[in-house]
């Protein structure tokens, strides 16, 4: 029974979207149907695989333009909240970071340091409709005198807020312990000595990046869900690195891809902006990202299907490899092994812990495949694709 | 140092003899009382801190729990802000009583009351800052 391969097209998915016809199924979904009925099968039925993950993802920010003063100030140096936002471009434009601490935190001082307030917290007060103190210095020119401008402002006073966030979404991410004899603080959580927790930061089989291994539907101009709005792609994120190496399936066995992206920061929502503090190590942003996979053919059909039985990472040591810049992997868990709880370490067993939620990835899968199911969203062609690895290259 | 807000009540038979000062002579302790009340019936109630070597607090405690009174920790009563918590669960990886655990395979993050030890840890380890301690003030009322 020879059968037509399967092949379509976005415009043909958007206008099933249209119709009101279009299959939509979360990524965890579709790991089923491909179990029971095969990629072929699952390919014919479904144009579109939801996916998502929450999790800190420090390489955020917010372009914002906070209007012109009455007299004019071309800032140099600006405090949203008492946190430093980078002032080096436009009079009035400036960036804040996500990972930038209040001036006045003590940092590390006494280590290890709460980091109670930083940009990512800034940013998610300024979502949630929170008023928020601006003050900016300036040296003064002939066309901008203003020297001194102290303001309380909203989300609603500024002209133009853009979350635009450098590299998120990592295809991929180390499974942290500690073998050295002291708990250590690290971006990865606190890591008991003696290999007391293995700390872990994906969303595994409903990952966008790791149900897309070779990024074939995903480049500048993807339409996603960012924060709870509709977002994109703009780019490959910093650290992209699509050579990274790659299990006999095609997904990377250590941190790989990476997203540049943006969206209106006016459109967001709290719940999916969080501003977090890591003990001991600093603040950053917590955010809700989830990319819609197109089915193209049956080859994006069986990359969806990914299960976390299938999906490995690399086991590092951060309490003496890490530091020093010497990343080698002591060995592959996958995420079915991780999620269990525990996993085996050269014969130990390992208390596993997550730090990315699966709760709330699985509801931004979700939350899209109802958008995509009613209308709300339609998918994009991007105009050029993510940069993919050179063994794909030659395939292709 | 050590130290924990607790609840003592003590039976009518020995209200009248002097207890807390024991404490401090026979186990080095040392102690701040919030609130101490006598009862109508005889009984006394008495909200306390005390303070000293986890040793100690362990050996006075012993001695309180020997002479019949009712000793709870009621200072450190940890709460989860249900809407700050995203459930992601770095808390687990500290939580010494597993009161805070993965329910799997949903991978949902339940806080177990019951089972909390209130030593604080995941308050400053949680990343959203969602688990607080809350002093239960009507018991000095």
């Amino acid at each position: 029974m020879a059968q037509k391969k399967v092949s379509r097209t976005i415009g043909e998915i958007n206008r099933k979207i249209k119709s009101g016809k279009v299959v939509v199924v979360t990524a965890e979904e579709m790991t089923e149907i491909v179990k029971k009925k095969g990629a072929r099968k699952a390919a014919r039925e479904v144009d579109v695989v939801t996916t998502g993950t929450f999790a800190p993802m420090c390489s955020s920010g917010a372009f914002i333009n906070f209007g012109h003063t009455k007299p004019t100030i071309k800032a140099s140096k600006v405090w949203l909240n008492g946190v430093p936002a980078y002032a080096g471009v436009a009079a009035v434009d400036i960036y804040i970071g996500a990972t930038e601490p209040a001036e006045d935190d003590p940092l590390n001082r006494v280590h290890p340091g709460q980091f109670k307030y930083g940009g990512g917290h800034v940013i998610h007060d300024l979502v949630a409709g929170e008023k928020v103190e601006l003050k900016a210095t300036a040296y003064g020119t002939d066309c901008y005198p203003n020297k001194d401008v102290t303001k309380k402002l909203t989300l609603d006073d500024l002209p133009y807020a853009v979350l635009l966030n450098p590299r998120n979404a990592y295809q991929n991410y180390n499974c942290a312990i500690n073998l050295s004899n002291r708990t250590i603080y690290t971006y990865m959580g606190v890591l008991k000595p003696g290999m007391g927790n293995a700390n872990y930061s994906t969303s595994g089989q409903l990952s966008p990046l790791l149900n897309d291994p070779y990024y074939l539907t995903m480049g500048l101009g993807t339409r996603i869900f960012l924060g709870g709005a509709q977002g994109y792609i703009i780019g490959p994120g910093t650290q992209h690195n699509p050579n990274a190496r790659r299990g006999r399936n095609g997904v990377p066995v250590s941190p790989a891809g990476t997203l540049m992206v943006k969206g209106d920061l006016k459109e967001m929502d709290p719940r999916w902006v969080v501003g977090v503090s890591i003990l001991g190590y600093g603040c950053s942003l917590a955010l809700g990202l989830g990319v819609p996979i197109p089915i193209l053919n049956e080859e994006m059909a069986r990359f969806t299907g990914v299960s976390d039985e299938e999906i490995f990472t690399q086991i590092v040591d951060y309490g003496n490899d890490y530091p020093t810049g010497d990343v080698k992997s002591l060995g592959r868990v996958s995420y079915a092994e991780l999620k269990s709880g525990t996993i085996r370490v050269n014969g130990q067993k390992v208390q596993s812990v997550p730090l990315s939620s699966y709760v709330r990835a699985l509801e931004i899968a979700n939350i899209l495949k109802g958008w995509i199911e009613n209308g709300k969203f339609l998918l994009t062609e991007p105009v050029e694709l993510l940069p993919t690895a050179r063994s794909r290259r030659k395939k292709s | 140092m050590y130290s924990k807000i607790l609840s003592l009540r003590f039976p009518s038979d020995i209200v009248n003899e002097p207890i807390v000062v024991n404490l401090v002579k026979k186990f080095d302790l040392t102690f701040n009382i919030l609130k101490a009340t006598i009862y109508p019936r005889k009984e006394g109630f008495m909200v306390l801190e005390l303070r000293g070597h986890r040793k100690d607090y362990q050996r006075g405690l012993r001695y309180l729990k020997s002479l019949g009174i009712k000793v709870e920790s009621i200072g450190q009563d940890i709460k989860r802000d249900e809407e700050l918590c995203f459930q992601c669960g770095a808390c687990t990886a500290v939580c010494p009583t597993g009161a805070l655990y993965i329910k799997r395979p949903e991978m949902e993050v339940i806080f177990d009351r019951e089972s909390c030890s209130a030593c604080e840890l995941c308050v400053i380890v949680c990343p959203a800052r969602a688990m607080e301690v809350r002093f239960d003030r009507t018991l000095l009322a």
